[in-house]
């Protein structure tokens, strides 16, 4: 039965895909392994980072014998993703350039490949899971919760998740493991990659600092003390603590606002700071996988990681949702994703576009 | 399965193979050395230089064998330009070239030494003119590959070999894709120095030669024992060589019914292609073409992407080359054939034909292709950039 299904597995070159395709092989469906170049970049010895994941990729088909491609999505890469990603730092946001390489290079272009080599599903390494029925399908957390991955796959939408699989959600990734080794592949004692994948290993601010120019400006409490220069905009994140080299007596400062048009860096001190809570955000980008009440409460997750809160939503325009939370969350930052989650089901998410406290933007971008 | 990649490399000729084992069976000698067991082994080098050179009208003391055709580039190209330095630093090829010499070439200007690159036309070929036009009183070295790999259209190295006879330039062609069906006579052609291989005439892997004419000096680029002269140092591929000996004297022996024969597969696969209404054009003027390769494009199907389908159906063909990462680089062969801009150094396929290859292998090929693009159509096709 599996043996007339054709899945096309996205390998990276790391372990967890390459026990995703070891499992698909094992249950018997006709595996393509494909290897997607979306940056083109050297290292300090002149290779090519690519080179050496591809070259695992290579041993681990030949080890669970099924036939392998690499494609190049360098240029949708650029287009799509860091495009987008150098867009929402220039104008004083954090993005996840990752949500964004699942909505439009993982789950898009390669799925458009997929689909050309006659696959009847692609499939990844991703931690979550899909649950299928009446036709239609359900994103489910990740069975490790540690290493749930639906944060970063919120934008995918119904038609999409209908032709994924994900071989690995209802693993442990010490299973996971353990199954590379017990199988002796090639990628078993692989470091996980971390990071953002262009920036690799990189230093983040140097790398940032090749493609927007990094302007020093002031550093300012919002009342409009000056505090000291910053190095640029792009280089903080709200909530940030490190790096502001604000001394003194007293308790640590904290960012806490930006204004991209004077180029001033907001900072205040301590920890539980009010300027670091808000209690409700705007976003937009908003997709569902399944339809939903045009107002419910359920539970969110602001970042990767994170705790879910619980939340009310409220459509408020064609795009555009009103997320409350219930009690005040700390450091609610515009560009990363806020995901919906209705007990281990991913409702589906948005982009964070203004946070509030008691009615009141915050100054977080401005 | 079918095998539509011969330009990459070929089966070995199951009369070469015996012949092989037969050899590496029972002379394993040195041929260096100089008892019996030398000679014996000695011998059969001997052979198959004597034959081989003749088989391009060469004589046997000028011919090197090497571990194949990038070997036998480099030598010739860095050994006469090391040698020849002191009449001149320019040297003059074409855009579309094997890596095995644009690589080379790269290496030689980092040495210093000017290189000139004459364009191709869009029918695929190069204008003699435009090698005239280049030379100046520097220049010591031309060279131009015989048939190109990709497009497998044929240039004009009689017309080189008769413009470069009248001047003191030394002339090169590198002859690995055109040696199966183009008959080479390095007197009658004018050839300084020859380029062939041996697994891409249905030899094996890890052999080609050099032909240098005798008056050509030419440096080694590896050091060591007295072997080809001292021009290539190293314990000869003894049953590579006889391998390569068999393998030229069945492409000699059979040259006219293969071409034949190959010309009428050809025919057969564009015009199967033709009757499934498949959208294509051909990539090089057909008719200068090679009849073993015919590079074909297909209007919004991307090259990987075909590539990736036919070896699903089990057919086997290719493009350009691949990098470290896998993914395909665009040709530089039809990077230098068209505009930039043309979609078709994006979705073009080399088909190349060899022995074992029949009729039927045709017609399945171009009806699966025709599928294929029917299917990839009907998707909405995966349209170019």
């Amino acid at each position: 039965m599996n043996r007339n299904t054709r899945v096309v597995i996205g390998m990276s070159g790391g372990v967890d895909s390459s026990v995703a395709a070891l499992l698909l092989k094992e249950q018997g469906y006709d595996v393509i392994g494909v290897f997607m170049k979306n940056w083109d970049d050297t290292d300090e010895d002149g290779v090519c980072t690519a080179t050496v994941d591809y070259e695992d990729v290579v041993r681990v088909s030949q080890q669970i014998d099924i036939p392998y491609y690499a494609v190049n999505f360098e240029k949708q890469y650029w287009d799509k993703v860091f495009t987008y990603f150098l867009d929402e730092y220039r104008s004083g946001r954090t993005p996840n350039p990752d949500v964004m390489c699942n909505k439009e290079i993982k789950f898009k272009a390669f799925l458009d490949y997929a689909l050309s080599l006659g696959a009847d599903y692609v499939a990844t390494g991703h931690y979550a899971q899909i649950q299928r029925h009446n036709g239609r399908v359900e994103l489910l957390r990740g069975v490790d919760e540690n290493k749930d991955q639906t944060y970063f796959l919120n934008q995918l939408s119904q038609d999409v998740l209908q032709k994924v699989m994900f071989p690995l959600g209802h693993m442990e990734k010490k299973e996971v493991r353990n199954i590379a080794k017990e199988y002796g592949l090639a990628t078993a004692n692989k470091k996980d990659s971390t990071g953002i994948c262009f920036i690799g290993e990189r230093n983040f601010k140097e790398f940032l600092s090749e493609y927007l120019p990094a302007q020093r400006g002031k550093m300012m409490t919002l009342a409009g003390e000056e505090k000291g220069t910053h190095d640029g905009l792009m280089y903080y994140t709200i909530g940030q603590r490190h790096g502001l080299g604000i001394g003194g007596a007293g308790e640590p400062w904290f960012v806490v606002g930006k204004n991209v048009k004077e180029n001033i860096l907001y900072v205040e001190q301590g920890e539980t700071n009010i300027y670091l809570y808000s209690d409700g955000l705007l976003a937009n980008q908003v997709n569902w996988i399944n339809d939903v009440p045009d107002s419910f409460t359920c539970t969110a997750k602001f970042r990767y990681r994170q705790k879910d809160s619980p939340v009310t939503v409220e459509k408020i325009a064609e795009d555009t949702i009103r997320v409350t939370f219930k009690e005040k969350e700390r450091a609610v930052t515009p560009g990363q994703a806020v995901v919906l989650y209705d007990g281990d089901v991913c409702l589906g998410g948005a982009t964070i576009d203004e946070v509030f406290r008691e009615n009141e933007r915050l100054q977080y971008v401005g | 399965m079918i095998y539509l990649d011969h330009a990459a490399t070929t089966p070995v000729h199951e009369d070469v193979l015996h012949k092989m084992y037969e050899i590496e069976k029972e002379v394993f000698g040195n041929p260096s050395s100089i008892h019996a067991f030398g000679r014996e082994a000695k011998r059969h080098l001997d052979e198959a230089r004597r034959y081989i050179a003749s088989s391009v009208g060469a004589r046997e003391h000028e011919l090197i064998f090497t571990s194949g055709g990038t070997e036998a580039n480099n030598l010739a190209i860095v050994g006469t330009a090391l040698a020849n330095e002191h009449r001149g630093n320019h040297i003059i090829t074409s855009a579309q070239e094997h890596h095995a010499v644009l690589n080379t070439m790269r290496y030689l200007q980092k040495l210093g030494f000017h290189i000139t690159y004459v364009p191709v036309d869009a029918s695929g070929k190069i204008r003699v003119d435009d090698i005239a036009r280049s030379i100046t009183e520097q220049t010591i070295l031309v060279s131009i590959m015989a048939a190109n790999n990709e497009t497998g259209v044929k240039q004009p190295i009689e017309e080189i070999g008769q413009l470069l006879s009248e001047q003191q330039v030394i002339f090169h062609t590198d002859a690995v894709q055109a040696f199966s069906s183009v008959k080479i006579d390095v007197n009658k052609q004018q050839i300084d120095l020859l380029t062939a291989s041996a697994h891409k005439i249905n030899g094996p892997k890890g052999v080609g030669f050099l032909y240098v004419r005798e008056d050509v000096g030419i440096e080694p680029l590896q050091f060591g024992g007295l072997q080809e002269r001292e021009r290539r140092p190293g314990t000869e591929n003894v049953v590579g060589a006889v391998g390569f000996h068999y393998a030229v004297k069945r492409m000699i022996e059979e040259m006219e019914q293969t071409v034949a024969y190959y010309t009428n597969l050809k025919e057969t696969f564009l015009s199967t292609l033709r009757d499934e209404r498949v959208q294509f054009s051909i990539n090089g003027n057909i008719e200068e073409t090679i009849p073993t390769i015919v590079n074909l494009s297909f209007p919004d199907v991307k090259t990987d992407i075909m590539l990736a389908n036919l070896d699903i159906e089990g057919i086997a063909a290719s493009s350009g080359s691949a990098c470290s990462a896998g993914t395909l680089e665009p040709s530089h062969v039809l990077q230098a054939m068209y505009k930039s801009s043309d979609e078709r150094i994006w979705n073009s396929i080399r088909f190349s034909f060899g022995y074992k290859n029949d009729e039927q292998q045709m017609i399945r090929a171009a009806k699966t292709i025709a599928a294929i693009v029917e299917r990839l159509n009907r998707k909405g096709g995966m349209r170019n950039e």
